[in-house]
């Protein structure tokens, strides 16, 4: 039994319509438990206040905004490559979700920013990165809405992902350039990991896991819809020969 | 090749002036400039080689929904496709026709719009320069976007929605080093970058762009 | 049972409300739109279903007519 075997939609909507209500509950279960324990059960930083609960809801959606990004890579390759057209509408599915993660990180990022540094939006490399991230996932969206054949449409936003990326990983480091030709030593980055105490880690971890389990049954529901969608446009298209 | 080139450069200055569009509309936009932030010289001075590269990078992008769709629309790109040559040279030469008529004109009027603009004089050579080496990265990437949104009836804002997000490395370097050079400051950096932008596009997006053309002529 | 968020109040419930409503518009995007596209898939299978019901039924119609004439 291979992986492959999940590229039929068949068998991919078989397991994904078992495997759904589990990952949705199971996400569902970790966001409420997570966020609860954050929100409610966690002390304020001595420095930031009670703004630190922000970090549950701005660390995972800006994970996710870009793994995302990465899977509609991968994803784009398999269809690219092996052509499996489940993988290709799974790159679809996943690009509204990834888009709102980005959306998520941007204002929660805001907020925070305005208490903390006194500012809503600042041109630091991080926060640019995510917007630029944010054209791209809008752009990618636009090119799937506008062409007509699936196929095409398949291909060309493959190309347009891969190509894509490329360019966004060189607006990440043109960025950090740019930045520091702006202001020197001036940077404001998030907390990194290592510094967050074990307080926080944990009921960060289990919101991690529920905004991982929330992206994968977001792409398998989107991916369901599309796949009965093509069917549909399939059973059409069959009609109006038959006539 | 040199035929396809000459027909290209050829179409593009009949139809609609190509040359003059792209200038016409550069100047536009820096006339524009200090109608909306004030004439403060000064001001002006600062921001002038961001203003500089920004109007070169949106009179590029006006021109390229017409780098393919001509061809597209008559067929010829359909010939163009079985013909001998590869499709990757016929992406490349389309880019090389596009930067003829709108890069190639643009950098040689940068200098006189950053007098309109105030620009510092130690800021003309390098935003001349600058100029000269981004906008052949900018003509590559633009006949990649063409050459996703040919098929499309209105694919126009769809392209610039596409484009410009593959514009900003291009634009970060290269007005970089324009504004490095207005101020006085080191430029070897930025400038470096540039040119392997430049460099790399022109060695790869070709390649990219005539997949597109083919998925699109499928 | 409310945590005191001290002078931060307004910018910790606004995070949490904008990213909630955000969740909230996708996740319920997602559900509308897969809802709807079951529901036209079952009718249209139906459809085609019946139709085909209906014309199997009707040649075989034309088949006893004939067999009359």
């Amino acid at each position: 039994m291979s992986l492959w075997e999940y590229a039929n939609p068949t068998k991919f909507m078989a397991l994904t319509g078992a495997a759904l209500p589990w990952v949705a509950v199971g996400s569902g279960a970790c966001l409420i438990v997570g966020l609860t324990w954050g929100f409610f059960f966690t002390p304020d930083d001595f420095r930031q206040g009670s703004t630190v609960k922000i970090i549950y809801l701005h660390v995972p959606a800006a994970l996710m905004a870009i793994n995302a990004w990465l899977m509609m890579l991968v994803t784009s390759l398999i269809w690219i490559v092996r052509r499996h057209h489940v993988s290709a509408l799974a790159a679809k599915a996943a690009a509204p979700v990834g888009a709102t993660f980005t959306l998520i990180a941007l204002a929660t990022g805001a907020l925070w920013g305005q208490p903390m540094w006194g500012t809503w939006w600042e041109w630091d490399p991080r926060l640019t990165s995510f917007l630029v991230l944010f054209l791209f996932y809008l752009g990618y969206m636009a090119l799937w809405a506008a062409i007509e054949d699936p196929d095409t449409a398949a291909d060309l936003t493959s190309v347009l992902c891969l190509v894509g990326s490329v360019f966004a990983i060189l607006s990440r480091y043109a960025l950090l350039f740019w930045n520091q030709g702006l202001h020197q030593g001036a940077s404001l980055s998030l907390d990194k990991e290592e510094n967050v105490a074990d307080v926080f880690w944990y009921p960060l971890l289990v919101c991690i896991a529920g905004f991982v389990l929330l992206f994968v049954a977001l792409v398998f529901l989107r991916a369901r819809t599309e796949i009965r969608l093509r069917r549909m446009k399939a059973l059409m298209a069959r009609e109006r020969l038959a006539q | 090749m040199m035929a396809l080139l000459r027909r290209d450069l050829a179409l593009a200055v009949r139809a609609g002036g190509g040359f003059g569009l792209a200038l016409a509309f550069f100047l536009i936009v820096v006339t524009l400039v200090p109608f909306a932030v004030g004439p403060a010289s000064s001001l002006l001075a600062t921001i002038a080689p961001g203003v500089l590269w920004l109007g070169a990078l949106l009179a590029c992008l006006l021109s390229l929904d017409r780098l393919l769709a001509l061809d597209f629309e008559d067929g010829s790109l359909d010939l163009l496709a079985t013909a001998p040559l590869p499709l990757e040279a016929v992406a490349a030469l389309k880019a090389l026709a596009h930067w003829l008529t709108t890069g190639l004109p643009l950098t040689l009027a940068a200098p006189i719009f950053g007098v309109v603009l105030n620009l510092p004089a130690s800021g003309y050579g390098w935003l001349t320069l600058s100029i000269a080496i981004g906008t052949p990265a900018l003509s590559v990437i633009g006949a990649f976007g063409a050459a996703l949104t040919v098929g499309l009836k209105r694919g126009g804002l769809l392209l610039s929605l596409i484009v410009l997000p593959l514009y900003i490395p291009t634009l970060i370097f290269g007005a970089e080093v324009a504004r490095r050079g207005a101020t006085g400051l080191e430029t070897s950096t930025p400038l470096a970058a540039l040119a392997a932008i430049t460099l790399a596009c022109t060695a790869l997006m070709p390649f990219a762009a005539a997949a597109a053309i083919r998925i699109n002529l499928r | 049972m409310m945590p005191d968020l001290g002078t931060y109040t307004v910018w910790v419930l606004s995070a949490y409300g904008v990213s909630l409503g955000l969740l909230a518009a996708i996740i319920g995007l997602s559900i509308v739109q897969a809802r709807r596209a079951l529901r036209d898939l079952r009718q249209m299978e139906e459809g085609r279903a019946r139709a085909r019901a209906a014309s199997e039924s009707s040649q075989g119609h034309d088949l006893t007519e004939r067999t009359h004439g």
